[in-house]
């Protein structure tokens, strides 16, 4: 039971930060029906800024709550800063182009922006400080579940909840649905669309940027690539739980962390992503629009 | 006015965006922090005069856009290039005599890129069949490349079946491969259809790397025969300009073949579903059979090219097929032009001599290339060479009665 | 349209004539190219591209050794000239490197630098009975398939590293139940499938788990809850840092302390940096410490005056196998590829990687590893 357990929690963990990524690909996908490959970039980024912050404030001899604090709140800060600007030049001028062109727009920007990385920092790998603190009461239970596991979990608890709320209740949040649902329409009743788009942007990558400090931290290391695979999976549970739903990205991104964990637990992670995949193309051929994703209805 | 202001804002804006990163770097062992103020500088000041190059360029592009709208007005020297006979022929003989002679000017590293540039202008024409003209985005091109490839270094591993006979093998395996995958997912749409391609990619790959019995793993296969000429086991140099001719020749056979197929009933089918299928089903086209063969063809010419990949370099794993090869291929058939053959070729040219050209800026290349990339769909969305679509024209009386 | 394609298929038929033709006349002029009173030393590698900055110390070593030859009247009345090809260590280029090598009469060749590139240009060397050396190729099947003849090297093979680990775990630290985790890659899987051979051979201790982890994972958790549960006491990773570190740091906050052991891709001072005090107690085996070598003093000083440098990757392995080769052509006083196989074969040398000569199948003997362990923030020698 306690294998069960600690698999279990194991895969709650990785899972979060698939959900925290792929919020931001589902919420830019609603809106204007964008793979933004770039999006796993925005999480390193998020990462790296809270590295150097980090790195700044420990030479300066901050508390460590101090600092984890702030880290974070630049991460937010950057990322969201890099993923407007990104959706600004490599996207905006592409809103009326042909549907795959911001794609590949999207896989350059993703290139330049890791080797941008690469130059501005480092190839190597990086040990990232222990930001999350330990919880002395919480000890004797780490071997199934870790602090820094349980900071995780309830942030991006927080972080879905808040955004959920947001959506739901606030004028801007009915600006987006408004706009996810029909963009013209949206823009004849008056709603900014750029503004939506933008503000779509921010909010995914800062998401994107908790995602990465949290995992950061709990890992204890970064380089330039760590956004590569955590983007492809976040995408595949986007996809997974409904592209477009956030519930659903939400949802995506914890089915994958346990399939994931409970594969490697019990088969063998030899193919762990085996299981990953099949799993997504089993879900999509019974639900061809994933787990919560509505069917889209056919215009005529 | 207002643009000095812009200007000034952007410089602002992208110094502040590169503040943590190029300005800051931490050592965080030793606690040492290094200040580069001077990178800031240069941000700035780069972002200024390019925020004025950026404003010119899409100014450009709208003054293009809203030309080609209007119509009538001179259509582009490509365009006039390629529809004029008088043009084009004697352009295309000189272009084919310099591509004969190259191996005789070129050096073998020059000629052994020139053979991959080749193999990846053929899979660009592959993919172009199913994303190009059938609308079906397809992430998991390079898992189709990989059966080809491993089709040709096991069979000829275990069995010691030459290139020759391995081709067709090859091409047939990528089309089953294809069918296969094709049926249980095809009813899906766009993205989704997507990332079920990707994660079939990937479940290949991962196959190919854990199930060492059969492929021997990461390690790969190595000692693969080159092609025969009659029988004739030729010099590496040989076999290396053997190899550039073999290329030419099937990128020929894939550009006529692939150009037959566009306006061909099924080209016509295909080109009629990416635009609505509804309005398809309604005129009797037959979704699933023309998405099937659409997903088939493609994938057996990606099957074809591996066979020669595994030919050129005598050796594979599974390295050489990971989700970038797939995107690349993709970006070849986007940034080239949608539909269009010879944007597909020009793209898959550009996308993979470009790296090359660039290899003296070292540690920037890839940085240049994701700039480039990004850069010419802002400023080309539809591609370098934009797919002309046949236009039929009706002639009265001319005896359209027959 | 038809015109078009006439045009093209006449112009390839005539271009394929044309460059048979070509061809022809460039092996003719490679034939002419002789060798007399001169004993040629390729030198084989990666010269260029991403991987330059492994092959080019070994043209640097070679020049320094031939040079030194050639000042003391070089070998038999014969003067001794480098040649270098390159290969960026890619198998198709390596090939044609070797043919190169082959045409040029090379008397011995030094390189390949990379495992696959060497074996993609040994059948070449093989057929033309030369003899190539490597200072850097690992892969055990090079020498233990028999296949070549014409092969050595002066650096010990990925599978002695796995049986020295092997032989640590289990006699000196006196594990019974392992744990074998490998990164999927060419070299951990090569490294950990040795590793699992070794120790089902010797019987003494028994593999309990035997996985791949994908490398660049958001983490590893499920992995080590597995190494956790299959109760094992040790355990050995094959493969690179990065994952090495994420992994310990995992184990070690689960409250996992058995020992970690693995390889050389571990023996990285970048792995300490990462894992920070995680990392202590840690145990990788790395080649053999040969800074005391007096040879080794000398080859550092001949490079730092001659470039101005301190020497790169493969550098003394590469010095070594130069100074050996050279050797054995002056002591079996012929060129002869017989002669010369015998002497490496028989005669020890001083080199800086220490006193060596090679075995039947092309091992060095005196090369090997040693096992370090992390003790305070740095990797020190196990004795």
């Amino acid at each position: 039971m306690d294998y069960f357990l600690e698999l279990f929690f194991g895969g709650l963990t990785r899972g979060s930060i698939y959900a925290l990524i792929a919020v931001g690909y589902t919420m830019v996908y609603g809106i204007i029906e964008l793979i933004n490959f770039a999006h796993g970039e925005i999480y390193m980024i998020g990462a790296f800024t809270a590295l150097v912050v980090a790195g700044v404030l420990t030479a300066l001899g901050l508390p460590a709550l101090a600092i984890l604090a702030v880290a974070l709140a630049a991460a937010i800060v950057w990322s969201a800063a890099y993923g407007f600007t990104v959706e600004k030049i490599a996207y905006k001028p592409l809103r009326t182009a042909p549907r795959l062109s911001p794609l590949i727009s999207a896989i350059g920007m993703s290139i330049f922006l890791q080797n941008y990385v690469m130059l501005a920092q480092t190839s190597d790998f990086l040990p990232f400080p222990k930001l999350l603190p330990e919880i002395g009461f919480l000890k004797p239970y780490r071997a199934v579940i870790g602090t820094s596991e349980i900071f995780i979990i309830l942030a991006t608890a927080l972080s879905c909840a808040g955004l959920t709320l947001f959506i739901k209740f606030t004028r801007m949040g009915k600006a987006m649905r408004a706009t996810a649902q029909n963009r013209k329409m949206a823009l004849l009743v008056g709603v900014n669309v750029d503004r939506v788009i933008s503000l779509t942007f921010i909010i995914g990558s800062s998401l994107a940027a908790v995602g990465g400090v949290l995992i950061a931290s709990h890992i204890g290391q970064i380089n330039f690539m760590i956004g590569f695979l955590a983007g492809i999976k976040a995408f595949t549970a986007a996809v997974l739980g409904g592209i477009g739903s956030i519930p659903g990205a939400m949802l995506g991104g914890l089915v994958l962390g346990w399939t994931e964990s409970f594969a490697t637990g019990y088969v063998s992670s030899d193919y762990e992503d085996v299981f990953a995949f099949l799993l997504l193309v089993l879900i999509l051929i019974f639900r061809p629009s994933g787990i919560l994703g509505k069917a889209p209805t056919q215009k005529v | 006015m207002d643009n000095l202001k812009k200007a000034i804002l952007t410089s602002l804006w992208f110094m502040f965006l590169t503040f943590p990163l190029m300005v800051v770097r931490v050592n965080t062992i030793e606690k040492i922090v290094q200040w580069r103020f001077m990178n800031m500088v240069y941000v700035g000041v780069g972002a200024f005069v390019l925020s004025y190059v950026w404003r010119y360029l899409l100014a450009k592009r709208q003054i293009g856009e809203s030309r080609d709208e209007t119509g009538g007005g001179r259509r582009s020297f490509g365009a006039r290039l390629l529809s004029e006979p008088r043009l084009y022929v004697p352009g295309l003989a000189a272009l084919g005599l310099a591509a004969l002679a190259f191996p005789l000017a070129g050096s073998m590293y020059q000629v052994n890129i020139m053979i991959t540039a080749l193999i990846y202008v053929v899979l660009a024409l592959g993919l172009n069949i199913v994303v190009g003209l059938s609308g079906l985005l397809v992430l998991g091109y390079a898992a189709f490349y990989a059966v080809g490839a491993y089709t040709y270094a096991l069979l000829n591993h275990h069995f010691g079946l030459g290139f020759w006979t391995v081709l067709p093998i090859g091409a047939g395996m990528g089309a089953l491969f294809g069918i296969l995958l094709g049926t249980p997912v095809l009813r899906l749409r766009g993205d989704y259809l997507a990332i079920v391609t990707l994660g079939f990619g990937e479940i290949i790959r991962l196959v190919l790397e854990n199930w060492s019995d059969f492929s021997m793993g990461p390690s790969g296969i190595s000692g693969i025969d080159r092609p025969s000429l009659f029988g004739m086991q030729l010099s590496v140099n040989g076999s290396t300009i053997y190899m550039y001719y073999i290329m030419i020749g099937l990128m020929l056979l894939t550009i006529f073949f692939t150009n037959r197929l566009k306006n061909s009933r099924i080209g016509r089918a295909w080109i009629a579903l990416r635009e609505d299928e509804i309005a398809c089903q309604a005129m009797g086209i037959d979704k699933t059979r023309t998405k099937l063969t659409a997903f088939a063809l493609g994938a057996a010419w990606a099957g074809l090219m591996g066979v020669v990949f595994a030919g050129k370099t005598v050796f594979v794993n599974p390295a050489s097929f990971t989700f970038l090869e797939s995107a690349m291929i993709l970006a070849m058939v986007v940034l080239g032009g949608m539909g269009s053959i010879v944007g597909v070729v020009l793209g898959a040219l550009v996308l993979i001599l470009l790296p090359e050209f660039l290899r003296d800026f070292a540690l920037y290349r890839m940085l240049i290339f994701g700039a480039a990339m990004v850069l010419v769909m802002v400023l080309r969305p539809q591609g370098l060479i934009s797919g002309e679509r046949k236009v039929y024209r009706f002639q009265a009386g001319e005896g359209s009665h027959e | 349209m038809k015109g078009k394609w006439s045009v093209l298929a006449l112009a390839l038929v005539l271009g394929l004539v044309l460059g048979g033709c070509a061809q022809e006349k460039k092996e003719e002029k490679k034939e002419a190219a002789p060798a007399a009173g001169k004993i040629i030393l390729g030198v084989a590698g990666a010269h260029s591209g991403d991987l330059a900055s492994y092959g080019l110390p070994t043209v640097n070593a070679a020049k320094l050794v031939a040079a030194a030859y050639n000042a003391k009247g070089g070998i038999n009345g014969k003067q001794v000239e480098v040649v270098p090809q390159d290969d960026q260590c890619k198998p198709e280029m390596a090939t044609n490197a070797a043919t190169k090598m082959v045409s040029d009469k090379a008397t011995v060749v030094l390189g390949h630098i990379c495992s696959g590139a060497t074996k993609a240009a040994l059948p070449i060397y093989k057929e033309a009975k030369i003899i190539c050396m490597s200072p850097s190729a690992t892969n055990p099947a090079l020498t233990q398939s028999g296949e070549y003849p014409v092969f050595f090297r002066t650096i010990a093979s990925d599978d002695a590293q796995a049986a020295l680990e092997v032989q640590f775990a289990v006699e000196k630290l006196g594990l019974k139940k392992l744990a074998i985790i490998h990164d999927k890659g060419d070299y951990g899987k090569g490294f950990a499938e040795f590793a699992q051979k070794f120790l089902t051979e010797g019987g003494k201790a028994q593999v309990v788990l035997f996985e791949g982890v994908t490398p660049g994972a958001v983490d590893y958790s499920a992995v080590v809850q597995k190494i956790k549960s299959a109760d094992a006491d040790g355990v050995i990773y094959g493969g690179y840092h990065p994952e090495a570190s994420k992994i310990v740091t995992q184990m070690r906050n689960k409250d996992m302390k058995i020992p970690f052991l693995s390889d050389d891709g571990v023996k990285d001072d970048t792995f300490i940096k990462v894992a920070g005090a995680l990392a202590e107690g840690v145990y990788a085996t790395g080649p053999k410490d040969i800074s005391k070598n007096p040879l080794y003093a000398q080859a550092l000083e001949e490079h730092k005056k001659q470039f101005g440098s301190d020497p790169g990757a493969f550098y003394f392995e590469a010095y070594s196998a130069a100074l050996a080769l050279l050797n054995a052509i002056d002591k079996a006083k012929s060129t002869d590829f017989d002669a010369v196989t015998k002497a490496l074969r028989s005669e020890y040398v001083e080199t800086p990687v220490g006193k060596i000569k090679f075995d039947a199948r092309g091992d060095a003997e005196g090369v090997g590893f040693a096992v370090y362990q992390v003790q305070g923030g740095k990797y020190v020698e196990v004795k």
